[in-house]
């Protein structure tokens, strides 16, 4: 799960990373009245969507005066932004965030992730701050920085004082960039985060050391013991069908093909998805409804996929395994009673009892197409879309 | 003897008398795994499926001699479950549960190193079907009957793909060995490499189909592993040509987020490692053969 810019330097700041005064408005109104109150004379109007890269997409404007605070509110509010990680269709603005401008001096990057390879928590930094982290790897990677955080006992003081001096940072500030690296590292750790992102991290010419931009992701499967970060979800950074989709416990990503596809388990629903787009065709979307396939996922994966108009042709693959094809059968019949479908609908069924579960399919009222295989499936629905 | 777990096996089942535990425990006992008992704290002492079951693993363990243990119990309780195991003496845990906390499963491993390498426990899952040795035991969910007896070698991280292949390979006649789920999530107990390598010493496998998917290094890893250290073959085939950089598909591991972990770029270091590689989902088991063929 992300969150916006905002929250995640109210996070970061609540665990003692310094942060430049600002605040949220929701309206141009408000926005006017907000800039007085943060005070100075110069503030950075900032769109908050879930992407970086806001700047180059004019989602970043910098105000000599409240009047003009208020018009860049005005402007940026409502307007679908895209960046060069929200896709076309871009993703809309709501709420606005209004800072003091900052006196940069020198611009530096840290994140934190999750290392798979060392199965741990990896601290990164670089002196080449406001690129991309990708950016850095490839054009400056000498400039990167890491420390593995010992998840027993956490990141320790050497750790932290370690990356702050070779980031080149002096000596009098030393100790708060070490607690601002601290602090981002207890908040990954406490909150069960998966990302923590300050980009650029800034020594302002006043000799601050302050999170200029801030990103947070979390692990979706820690939100049950994580009350108030679940609560910073923001549905309308989401697609639609993902949000009805996760709504229901189902797992689904919208993608631009054609064919919409419904499948038991991940690995084979990516696996169906590759034979898809080998047989020239391209899938509209993700769909796992689980392993288990039971009627009512199956019902509402239906109702799901008839939502996107993009959708030609729906390819059902189903490996029943205890679950039995016979089964999966009558649910698929029994969810077609309920939902009208308007275009060609391709049937895969495998495993246990096939020949019973096709022989329910036939029987049905149900107009389809049989596959037998996994290629078989993918030619017949690349076919009937022509 | 096949790998991990064999037809005398003793297994308890955590989380016995829920109704997921009780399903598949009961699928397991008509399998002809050696189901000795379960655990559900606070029903100690009752009798669930003709079955004692007991309060904590050290009590089952003491009591049945148990060395397997597969979990049915909730993603928020699987960290502790699974730690309880390693530390009553079990020596192969099945984590099925798929929902885990990443930083419970960062504890799990890191607490795991306290125990010498011939204590360790070996943790499969989570998020997976589980382990079966045709004919001997299955320790898993997965369907016993779709799996023929044989010499293959089966690891994937995906449960149904990893079914899709067991009953093409039974179509041509190929049986299995052993088949591994690893499961999907980012940080697992057992990676491609530490399966891979307990089928290069199995005398039961010839060969090893291995079925990952996009996100994580451990393909990579393993594919160098078998070049530096293997002799048998291996076949491979990467699920998700089709998905986009940064989205999760699925499974919390399978997301490309660095070089080297989409689709197409591990295809291309697993040939370099030698590995056969299934041009598609539809011919692992056709793959399978032809390597089979050259032995």
């Amino acid at each position: 799960m992300d969150i916006h810019e905002y929250q995640a330097k109210e996070i970061l700041a609540s665990f003692g990373v310094t942060i430049p005064r600002g605040g949220i408005v929701y309206s141009p109104e408000t926005a006017e009245n907000k800039a007085r109150e943060i005070g100075g004379s110069k503030w950075v109007v900032k769109a908050q969507i879930h992407s970086g890269a806001r700047g180059k997409a004019g989602g970043v404007i910098v105000c000599n005066s409240p009047l003009e605070v208020a018009q860049a509110t005005d402007k940026l509010l409502g307007k679908k932004l895209v960046t060069n990680q929200t896709g076309p269709e871009g993703k809309i603005v709501n709420r606005i965030y209004i800072e003091e401008a900052t006196d940069i001096e020198k611009e530096l990057y840290l994140g934190l992730v999750f290392d798979r390879s060392s199965e741990s928590i990896m601290v990164v930094a670089s002196t080449e701050g406001g690129m991309s982290v990708e950016e850095i790897a490839k054009e400056k990677p000498d400039t990167i920085i890491r420390s593995k955080i010992e998840v027993a006992v956490g990141i320790q003081s050497f750790q932290a004082r370690e990356l702050a001096f070779g980031l080149g940072i002096e000596p009098a500030l030393i100790r708060r960039a070490s607690e601002t690296i601290i602090g981002c590292a207890k908040a990954f750790s406490e909150l069960d985060a998966t990302m923590v992102e300050v980009n650029p991290l800034v020594i302002s010419k006043q000799k601050q050391i302050l999170a200029l931009d801030c990103k947070m992701s979390f692990d979706n499967n820690a939100m049950f013991r994580r009350d108030k970060v679940s609560e910073l979800r923001d549905k309308t950074q989401e697609d639609e069908k993902e949000v009805y989709a996760s709504d229901r416990g189902l797992n689904y990503v919208s993608l631009d093909g054609n064919i919409g596809n419904i499948i038991n388990g991940a690995g084979l629903a990516m696996a169906s998805m590759d034979m898809i787009k080998l047989a020239g065709g391209e899938p509209a979307n993700f769909l796992d409804v689980g392993g288990g396939a039971t009627p009512e996922k199956i019902v509402k994966a239906f109702r799901l996929i008839t939502m996107d108009k993009k959708v030609k042709v729906i390819l059902v693959n189903i490996f029943a395994g205890i679950n039995r094809c016979d089964w999966v059968a009558e649910g698929i019949v029994q969810a077609l009673e309920k939902i009208e479908i308007k275009v060609p609908l391709v049937i895969r069924l495998a495993g246990t009892n096939v020949e019973k579960g096709n022989k329910i399919l036939q029987e049905s009222k149900l107009n389809y197409i049989q596959a037998s295989t996994l290629e078989e499936a993918a030619n017949k629905a690349v076919a009937a879309l022509k | 003897m096949s790998v991990i777990i064999h037809k005398d096996t003793k297994i308890i089942i955590q989380g016995f008398t829920g109704k997921m535990g009780t399903f598949h425990a009961e699928e397991m006992i008509k399998y002809g795994s050696n189901i000795v008992g379960g655990v559900t704290p606070g029903k100690g002492g009752q009798k669930h499926l003709d079955r004692p079951v007991f309060n904590t693993v050290k009590d089952a363990v003491k009591n049945t001699g148990a060395t397997a243990s597969i979990l049915f119990v909730p993603p928020a309780f699987a960290a502790d479950s699974a730690m309880e195991a390693a530390d009553a003496g079990i020596k192969t845990c099945v984590a099925i549960v798929d929902g885990i906390p990443s930083h419970d499963m960062i504890r799990i491993k890191r607490y795991m190193r306290r125990y010498s390498k011939t204590d360790k426990m070996t943790l499969v899952g989570p998020n997976c079907a589980g382990i079966i040795s045709p004919g001997k035991s299955m320790l898993g969910i997965m369907p016993g009957h779709i799996y023929k007896e044989g010499r293959v070698g089966i690891i994937s991280r995906s449960g149904t793909l990893g079914y899709e292949a067991a009953q093409q390979m039974k179509n041509l006649n190929i049986g299995v060995s052993t088949s591994v789920g690893i499961g999907g999530d980012p940080i697992n107990g057992s990676s491609f490499r530490d399966i891979i390598e307990k089928f290069e010493t199995d005398d039961e496998t010839d060969a090893i189909l291995m079925i990952g998917e996009i996100g994580g290094p451990q393909e990579v890893a393993a594919g160098e592993f078998a070049k530096e250290n293997m002799k048998k073959p291996v076949i491979g085939y990467i699920a998700g040509l089709t998905a986009p950089k940064g989205r999760v598909m699925g499974h919390a591991g399978a997301i490309v987020s660095a070089y080297g972990e989409s689709a197409i770029e591990k295809v291309e270091i697993l040939k370099d490692c030698g590995v056969t590689i299934s041009k598609n989902p539809s011919v692992m088991g056709d793959t399978v053969k032809s390597v089979l063929e050259k032995i």
